[in-house]
C-alpha cells in the first residue's frame, strides 16, 4: 500500500512539472486524414480543421475552383470526402482550449480565411505587417509553419515561436 | 504427390511469381495509357522539343496581369525542387528520375494537368500538348 502510494506521488511530481505539451495536450489536433493532407498539403501548409468553425469550411471547400485566386478543385467524391473530414473536426468539435477560443471568438460568422479570424488576428497583433508580407522567409500571415516551428503537429504555443531574420518585428 | 521436394519447387514458384509481380515498373502503365488515350483522340505523333519550348514560354493571366509559365513553379531543371508561386512552398522534383512515383497515376497527372495548364494558359492544355509534356518530363 506505502509503495502504491509513494508511486503515484512521484507520478504526480512527475507531470507536475512536465510542460503542458509533453503531457499530450496539442494545441489543435493534427491532421490525420491521409486524403486531406495530401490534397489540402499539396500547395501549402495542411491547415488543420480546428483552426475554422464547419460554416467556414463549407464555404472554402465548396468552392474549391476558386480557392483564393486559384483552381484546387478535386474530384466529386474527394471533395466530399475532406469536406466531412474538415466540418467532423472543426474548431467548435476538435475539443481543445485553443480550438473553442477559435470557435468562440467568430461569434457564429464564417470567416473567409484563417487570418481573419479573431482569436487569431488577437494573438498576433503585436507584430508588425513586415513580420509576414516583407520577410521573405515568411512570405504571408497564412504561412504559419514559418514561424510556429510545430504547427504540424499542432502546437502553436509562443514559446515556440522563431520568426525567420534577425530583425525586431514587434510594434512598438 | 507431396513430398518435401515438390514442396520446395512449389514455394520457389510462388517466391518467384511474387517477386516479379512486385518489380513490374507502374511508371511505364500510366504514360502509356495517357498517350494511347491521346492518340485515339486523334494526336499523330508526340514532340518532346515543343514541350521544352513551352515549359518556359510566358502567359499573361487575365485577371492579375501576371506573366506566368510552367518554369515559374517547377524551375527549368525539372530534377531541382520548385517552388509554389503563391505560397512559396516547396515542390518536389518532377523529373521520374529525381522522384521515382512521378508519372505513376493516371488521376494524379490528370488532376495537375487541369489545375496548372488553367493556371498558365487559362484553358486545359489540348491531349498533343499534354503528350508532348508526359515524354519532355519523362526524358528529363
Amino acid at each position: 500500500m506505502k509503495r502504491i502510494l509513494a508511486l503515484c506521488c512521484v507520478a504526480l511530481f512527475a507531470s507536475q512539472s512536465m510542460p503542458a505539451q509533453a503531457r499530450g495536450g496539442v494545441d489543435l489536433p493534427p491532421v490525420n486524414n491521409d486524403l486531406y493532407g495530401k490534397e489540402c498539403g499539396s500547395c501549402h501548409f495542411a491547415y488543420q480543421p480546428a483552426l475554422l468553425p464547419s460554416a467556414s469550411w463549407q464555404k472554402i471547400i465548396g468552392s474549391l475552383n476558386n480557392h483564393f485566386g486559384d483552381n484546387a478543385s478535386l474530384s466529386a467524391p474527394d471533395t466530399a470526402a475532406i469536406l466531412k473530414y474538415a466540418t467532423e473536426n472543426a474548431a467548435e468539435k476538435a475539443g481543445t482550449p485553443r480550438a473553442s477560443k477559435i470557435a468562440s471568438s467568430v461569434s457564429g460568422a464564417a470567416p473567409a480565411r484563417i487570418t481573419e479570424v479573431p482569436y487569431i488576428v488577437r494573438k498576433h497583433r503585436e507584430l508588425s505587417p513586415g513580420a509576414f508580407k516583407n520577410n521573405k522567409d515568411v512570405k504571408s500571415f497564412s504561412n504559419c509553419k514559418a514561424c510556429h516551428t510545430r504547427a504540424a503537429e499542432g502546437f502553436y504555443d509562443e514559446g515556440e515561436v522563431k520568426i525567420p531574420g534577425n530583425k525586431n518585428w514587434e510594434n512598438d | 504427390m507431396l513430398t518435401r521436394r515438390s514442396l520446395r519447387f512449389a514455394s520457389a514458384m510462388l517466391v518467384a511469381s511474387a517477386a516479379l509481380t512486385i518489380h513490374v515498373p507502374a511508371q511505364a502503365g500510366a504514360v502509356e495509357d495517357l498517350l494511347s488515350q491521346y492518340k485515339s483522340l486523334g494526336v499523330t505523333a508526340f514532340d518532346a522539343e515543343a514541350a521544352k519550348r513551352q515549359w518556359t514560354t510566358e502567359s499573361k493571366d487575365p485577371e492579375s496581369g501576371e506573366m506566368r509559365s510552367c518554369s515559374k513553379c517547377h524551375t527549368d531543371n525539372l530534377r531541382q525542387t520548385g517552388k509554389h508561386a503563391t505560397t512559396g512552398k516547396l515542390i518536389d522534383p518532377l523529373s521520374p528520375a529525381a522522384k521515382p512515383d512521378r508519372l505513376t497515376d493516371v488521376k494524379q497527372i490528370e488532376k495537375w494537368f487541369r489545375r496548372n495548364c488553367t493556371w498558365v494558359l487559362n484553358r486545359e492544355c489540348t491531349p498533343q500538348e499534354k503528350g508532348n509534356f508526359l515524354l519532355f518530363i519523362k526524358s528529363q
